[in-house]
C-alpha cells in the first residue's frame, strides 16, 4: 500500500482517437473545390434580403429562404475585428496543442455581407486595427487539398 | 391549463478549481440534497428533473441516465437540455415550462460541470462549424476580445473600467462561501495580470470551475406551502442568433437586446435602473459588465463605465450586479446560468447571508452563450 494510504484519490485518464468525417454539403464542396482548383472564393445571395453569404449556404437564417445565387467573392478584404492569441490550449482537431502567439480575425471579403475567421500574419495587436485592407495568402498550385488552410493567411495590404 | 410558479429551493456545491474527491454523479448529488434540503423537500416530492451540462466536457453521452442516482431520477421522467453557455438558464427555463404547463407540480432543475476533467477551450471549440470556423477558432476568449476591443474603440473605454468590473465581482465572491474565487483584487492587480488575448487579461475573464448548482421550482398551490417567501417567475425571454462566427456583427448584441425588451415589455417595466433590485449577470469577462448594460437598457450608449465607477453597481448601489460574485469568480459552466436563476431567487427569498440585497424584490437572472445568445429569467417577490 502507498504511503498516502485510504486518502488517496484516484483519477483515470484517456486520451481518445475517435476520427470523424464531416460532409460538406454541395454549397460547401462547391466553395472548396473552387478554393483548392482555382483559388476562387465564393458566396451565395439571399433572394429576399440580398445579403451575400460567406460560408456559401443554402438558406438565409433570417429570412428563411432558400438561396441558389451563387456570387465570386474578391480575395481582398477588410480586417474588421482581431485578437491576438497568447494562451496554449489542445487543438481538437490535432489533439495537440496550436502554436501561439498567433492572431485571429474577421475579414469581410469584398462583395461579401459576412465575415470569414481566418488568421492574419501579424501577432503584434500595436500593428493591427480595424479596418485594414488584408489580402488571402493560397498555399502553392499543387498543395492545395480543398480546406480552409488551403488559405494559408490573411496578410496586410499596405501599412496605414 | 396553466399555473404560475415560483423557485422554492436552491442549493449548490462549495465550487472549486477541482473537486478530485467527487465523482460528477457526487458532485450533482451534493447540490441537489442541498436543494431539498433548503426547500424542505424529500426526493419523493419531486415529479420530474430537468438536467444539463456542456456536451464534450466530461464525455459522458447519456449524461441524464447516467448521473440518476446524483439527482434522484430513479423511475422519474428526467430530460436533458444542453444550449452551450446558456445550459444553466436554458434548464431552469426549461423547469419552468414544465412546471407552468402544469404537466407537473414540482420540478429539479440541475446543471453541472467538472471543468477539470477536460481541456476547456478544447472542448469549447468542439462547438464550432468543423469546416470553416473551426480551424481558426480558439474557444470563447477570443470572440470576447473581439467584442471588447471593437466596444473600446467606439466609446473611448478603457481597460481600467473594464478592471472596475472585476474588482467588484471578486470583493462580492468575498461574502459568499460557495464562491470559487475569494479573494478581493486592485484595479492594478487586473491590469498587471497576464495578456491572454488583447484587451482580455487573466483578471478579466472567468475562471473554469468544478461545481453544480439546482434549483427547485414548484407551481403556485404548492409554492406558498413549501416556502414561506417564494421567488415568483414573473418572466422569461430566450434568444439565439447565428451558426457561423463571421456572421455575428461583435459591435452589438442583439439577441440581448431583443431578448430584454420582450422580458421588460411584458412585465412592464420601464426604468430598469430604478425599478430592478439586483442583476445576476451572466457575465464571463469584465467588458460584458459595461456594454452590456447597456444594451439592456440599464444606462445609454457608453454610459456604464461612469455608473460602475460611481458604484451604482455595488452591494449597497441602486443596482447591484453580481452580488454573488458572478461569473468571475465561479463558472462551472452548465451551471453558472443555474446559479444565476438560484442567486436570484435566494436574494428575493432573503437567504442570501453576507450577500443580500436589502429589500429585494424583483431580480433578474441572466445566460449567455454561442454566437451571443441570451436567456433571461426575472424572478418576484410577488407573483406575476
Amino acid at each position: 500500500m502507498s504511503s498516502s494510504g485510504e486518502t488517496e484519490l484516484i483519477k483515470l485518464q484517456e486520451v481518445a482517437d475517435l476520427p470523424y468525417h464531416w460532409s460538406a454539403g454541395k454549397y460547401g464542396s462547391k466553395f472548396l473545390r473552387s478554393l483548392r482548383d482555382e483559388k476562387k472564393l465564393w458566396g451565395t445571395r439571399c433572394p429576399q434580403c440580398e445579403k451575400v453569404y460567406f460560408p456559401p449556404r443554402e438558406v438565409c437564417g433570417p429570412c428563411f429562404a432558400y438561396i441558389d445565387e451563387w456570387v465570386e467573392l474578391s480575395t481582398e478584404g477588410t480586417l474588421m475585428a482581431f485578437s491576438v492569441v497568447n494562451f496554449p490550449f489542445i487543438d481538437p482537431e490535432l489533439g495537440d496543442k496550436r502554436p501561439v502567439p498567433y492572431t485571429f480575425g474577421y475579414i469581410q471579403l469584398d462583395g461579401c455581407d459576412t465575415a470569414m475567421s481566418h488568421f492574419v500574419n501579424e501577432h503584434d495587436h500595436t500593428k493591427l486595427s480595424g479596418g485594414m485592407r488584408v489580402k488571402a495568402v493560397f498555399k502553392e498550385d499543387g498543395q492545395r487539398v480543398g480546406n480552409m488552410l488551403d488559405i494559408l493567411y490573411f496578410e496586410i495590404k499596405e501599412k496605414q | 391549463m396553466g399555473q404560475r410558479v415560483a423557485a422554492v429551493g436552491f442549493g449548490q456545491t462549495y465550487h472549486r478549481s477541482r473537486r478530485d474527491d467527487v465523482n460528477g454523479i457526487e458532485l450533482i448529488g451534493e447540490a441537489v440534497r442541498s436543494a431539498l434540503e433548503d426547500a424542505e423537500l424529500t426526493i419523493d416530492d419531486i415529479d420530474a428533473i430537468v438536467i444539463g451540462n456542456m456536451d464534450h466536457f466530461e464525455a459522458v453521452n447519456y449524461m441524464d441516465n447516467w448521473s440518476a442516482d446524483g439527482t434522484g431520477a430513479f423511475m422519474k421522467p428526467v430530460f436533458k437540455v444542453t444550449t452551450g453557455g446558456t445550459t444553466g438558464t436554458t434548464v431552469g427555463i426549461a423547469g419552468y415550462h414544465h412546471v407552468a404547463s402544469e404537466m407537473f407540480d414540482v420540478v429539479l432543475a440541475v446543471g453541472w460541470e467538472k471543468n477539470s476533467e477536460s481541456d476547456t477551450t478544447g472542448a469549447i471549440i468542439t462547438c464550432s462549424d468543423p469546416i470553416f470556423d473551426r480551424f481558426s477558432f480558439s474557444g470563447a476568449l477570443p470572440g470576447l476580445a473581439v467584442e471588447a476591443s471593437a466596444y473600446m474603440k467606439q466609446y473611448g473605454v478603457k481597460e481600467e473600467d473594464a478592471a472596475r468590473v472585476a474588482v467588484r465581482d471578486r470583493r462580492h465572491g468575498a461574502l459568499n462561501p460557495y464562491s470559487h474565487l475569494q479573494s478581493e483584487i486592485t484595479t492594478e492587480d487586473v491590469l498587471n495580470s497576464t495578456m491572454l488575448s488583447y484587451p482580455v487579461k487573466l483578471l478579466d475573464i472567468c475562471p473554469r470551475t468544478d461545481g453544480a448548482g439546482a434549483v427547485i421550482f414548484a407551481g403556485e398551490r404548492k409554492a406558498k406551502k413549501i416556502s414561506p417567501r417564494p421567488a415568483w417567475v414573473i418572466g422569461t425571454s430566450v434568444r439565439h442568433a447565428n451558426c457561423y462566427f463571421g456572421d455575428v456583427d461583435y459591435t452589438a448584441n442583439d439577441s440581448l437586446k431583443y431578448a430584454t425588451r420582450e422580458l421588460f415589455g411584458n412585465v412592464g417595466i420601464k426604468e430598469p435602473l430604478k425599478e430592478l433590485d439586483l442583476v445576476e449577470l451572466y457575465q464571463p469577462y469584465t467588458f460584458a459588465g459595461l456594454k452590456w448594460m447597456e444594451y439592456m437598457g440599464i444606462c445609454g450608449p457608453g454610459e456604464s463605465p461612469q455608473l460602475v465607477w460611481d458604484g451604482v453597481t455595488d452591494l449597497g448601489g441602486e443596482l447591484p450586479f453580481n452580488p454573488s460574485g458572478g461569473v468571475l469568480c465561479t463558472n462551472c459552466i452548465g451551471a453558472t446560468g443555474m446559479l444565476r436563476i438560484g442567486e436570484a431567487a435566494l436574494q428575493i427569498q432573503g437567504k442570501a447571508g453576507a450577500r443580500q440585497v436589502e429589500g429585494a424584490n424583483l431580480a433578474l437572472a441572466t445566460g449567455f452563450g454561442g454566437t451571443f445568445w441570451t436567456d433571461m429569467m426575472l424572478l418576484s417577490s410577488r407573483p406575476w
